[in-house]
């Protein structure tokens, strides 16, 4: 005897719980994110603002008013003719220094660490935990210490002042986290698809490019967003290792701000600023997608 | 060539200072199915990495169609593996997968496409042939591994607890199917598993492991008309075999209120002494046809556990826990007296010092 018909039902609650849009915790989520959004959107609002003005308007002061007159002057200035020292091309001079220097230290330094990863993961020999604690402990010592010992070994090899000196540094120092990266992701990899290679007669470099490598992409990319990022925003070592006409972007931004001769041009200097953030800023935007759809690929069982 | 396909000579393998197999022999013949069974831990899916070659051994020798392949890459012992996780490259097809070991091998293209295809048909997988791991359901890809380990068109094949992934009723298909397999392919296969029912219906031989010995190696029905000590006794057989402590004197076994003739039981030598006494639940007897055991008493039921195709009954006998197993279904409820009967000949006697069978 079923009771087919709705009068079954009693009054009260009945279906999904109906959801408030307005509801307290509601407001205090969207309220604290729009808050947070407006701290670190606002300074990014001004220097775009500004960068777009001529001096005259900024002398007015209204730094939160957008431009009365939109002015591309400052960029172009910023990129081609901002001096430096006795050099007046601007930014650009630094922009191709330093992707000279990010490019062979990025590739450089994953491929060894990638290997280094891979190799104390899968293949483990006689002392190789001794090996990688050494290298997790140079994580943590400061880089300050190790400055003048690598002046001085840079001098001695011939790469002082060099960009290939300054990579040789990127690479050395980006080697304790990104192995420590690859190890744990290529430990996360089971086991059992190493063995089963390895019974399929591939080798330490068959097993590293035909097995792990396709199933890393996600690890590549965030190590490339680590690098990118970390690199391209170096001072520190860019300052140190190179000379006036090796100087990386970051180094030469310094300086077009800093000076201390002459008037200070703020519209100028935001867009420097902006230019030399750009890359990074790229490179988070490009490689959010390929994050996502890497990581999506790589969520496949096997 | 020697009659084995595969011989394990003194083989010890310890990490550090963790013994894990410590001398251990076992001969495989040609063409047969043998289990390496025994709880986790006991040893058994090491000593297949170590026949496999994926774990260098401390010491000993193996041997894999007469060759000493103690030092030998896994890929130059003529093996495949079947790996719990099927252990497929997710990037690769099914095709793709089912070559990369030939590749490696630099093998003519139109030999690997005849070899795959070949496996492919008897596995059956041939639609799946493009697809990759992560699109196939985990019978199917469980096929597929096997089939990586087919295509190698090796005299050895070695299973590392192939079906444990799966749900029940897929096990029970796929069990079926690797059984005809190797009637089929007529390969020597040592399989690992902690599942009794897989190695009782699987194997030509059985060998038990517990802390990297074995305890062991016999044909399913001799493992279980005869364990040859407590551990296996115990170990084999569903429900677990009741035991009571107690001693034998004069051709009796006595514990507590229970004295029980031992005429018919097969003595190894004639033995005075402590010992174990192991009835399996299935070989007592109740009510009628409890009539003619050489022992004979009654027992009040504590539980009944129905099952359908047959029903657990517990009771209590000699102060301790006693479980009968009877065919179908039965009246018998909680506090009902039961007649029960046990045949010496059935029932196993062990050493209560060293365990092992009289």
């Amino acid at each position: 005897m079923v009771d087919t018909s709705a009068s079954r039902l009693l009054d009260g609650p009945r279906g999904a719980k109906p959801k408030r849009s307005f509801s307290r915790a509601n407001i205090f989520l969207y309220g604290t994110l729009i808050t947070v959004s407006i701290y670190y959107l606002l300074p990014l609002y001004v220097m775009i603002v500004t960068s777009l003005k001529g001096m005259p308007e900024i002398r007015m002061g209204n730094i939160f008013a957008p431009p009365m007159e939109i002015t591309f002057q400052p960029w172009v200035k910023a990129w081609a003719e901002a001096c430096t020292g006795i050099n007046c091309d601007g930014l650009s001079r630094g922009f191709w220094n330093s992707v000279q220097i990010l490019v062979p230290s990025v590739v450089l330094s994953i491929a060894v660490a990638s290997v280094n990863g891979y190799a104390l993961a899968r293949w483990k020999f006689k002392g190789s935990e001794v090996f990688f604690t050494i290298l997790i402990i140079g994580a943590f010592i400061p880089y300050q210490t190790m400055l003048y010992p690598i002046v001085i070994m840079l001098r001695e090899i011939g790469l002082m002042g060099d960009l290939g000196g300054l990579v040789l540094v990127h690479t050395v120092f980006g080697m304790p986290i990104l192995t420590l990266l690859f190890r744990n992701y290529f430990t996360s990899i089971p086991e059992d698809l190493h063995k089963a290679a390895r019974v399929d007669g591939a080798g330490f470099w068959g097993i590293y490019f035909r097995i792990m490598l396709p199933m890393s992409l996600p690890i590549f990319v965030v190590a490339m967003i680590l690098q990118v990022t970390g690199i391209w925003n170096d001072f520190l070592f860019g300052v140190i290792y190179t000379k006036p006409e090796t100087y990386p972007m970051t180094v030469q931004l310094n300086n077009i701000v800093n000076s201390v001769q002459g008037v200070k041009e703020y519209n100028v200097n935001m867009a420097a600023t902006l230019l030399t953030g750009l890359v990074p800023l790229v490179i988070y935007f490009a490689s959010g997608k390929l994050f996502v759809r890497g990581i999506a690929a790589g969520a496949v069982k096997g | 060539m020697s009659e084995h396909s595969v011989e394990i000579r003194e083989l010890d393998l310890s990490f550090g200072a963790v013994e894990v197999l410590k001398g251990l022999n076992l001969d495989i013949h040609q063409g047969e199915f043998l289990v390496l069974l025994g709880s986790s831990g006991c040893g058994k899916s090491t000593l297949l990495n170590c026949i496999a070659g994926l774990l260098e051994v401390t010491d000993g020798q193996i041997f894999i169609g007469g060759e000493n392949v103690t030092w030998a890459e896994p890929s130059q012992r003529g093996i495949g593996m079947v790996f719990q996780s099927y252990a497929l490259y997710p990037q690769m097809t099914v095709e793709g997968n089912l070559s990369f070991g030939l590749k490696n091998q630099r093998m003519a293209k139109e030999e690997i496409a005849e070899r795959v295809g070949r496996a492919a048909e008897i596995l059956q997988i041939e639609p799946l042939l493009k697809r990759k791991p992560g699109a196939l359901s985990g019978g199917q890809r469980q096929r597929v591994a096997i089939g990586r380990a087919l295509v190698r068109d090796v005299d050895v094949f070695l299973f590392d607890e192939p079906l444990s992934n799966l749900d029940a009723k897929l096990r029970t298909d796929l069990r079926v199917e690797l059984k005809r397999l190797h009637q089929q392919l007529g390969n020597t296969m040592i399989y690992v598993t902690h599942d009794q029912v897989e190695a009782m219906t699987l194997a030509d031989r059985i060998a038990i492991m517990k802390d990297g010995a074995i305890q062991q190696l016999d044909a399913p029905k001799t493992i279980y008309a005869q364990p040859r000590n407590k551990y296996v006794a115990g170990f084999i057989g569903s429900p677990a075999m009741n035991f009571f402590e107690g001693k034998i004197s004069g051709g009796t076994f006595t514990v507590s209120d229970m004295a029980m003739p031992l005429e018919g039981y097969d003595f190894e030598a004639p033995f005075e002494g402590a010992a174990w006494l192991g009835v399996r639940p299935e070989h007592v007897r109740t009510g009628d046809a409890a009539e003619g055991c050489a022992y004979q008493t009654e027992a009040q039921v504590d539980l009944v556990e129905t099952m359908g195709a047959d029903t657990l009954i517990w009771t209590n006998l000699a102060g301790a826990p006693f479980r009968i197993r009877v065919e179908g279904l039965t009246d018998y409820s909680a506090g009902d007296n039961v007649r029960i009967g046990i045949d010496p000949a059935s029932a196993s006697l062990f050493d209560a010092a060293s365990e092992n069978r009289l």
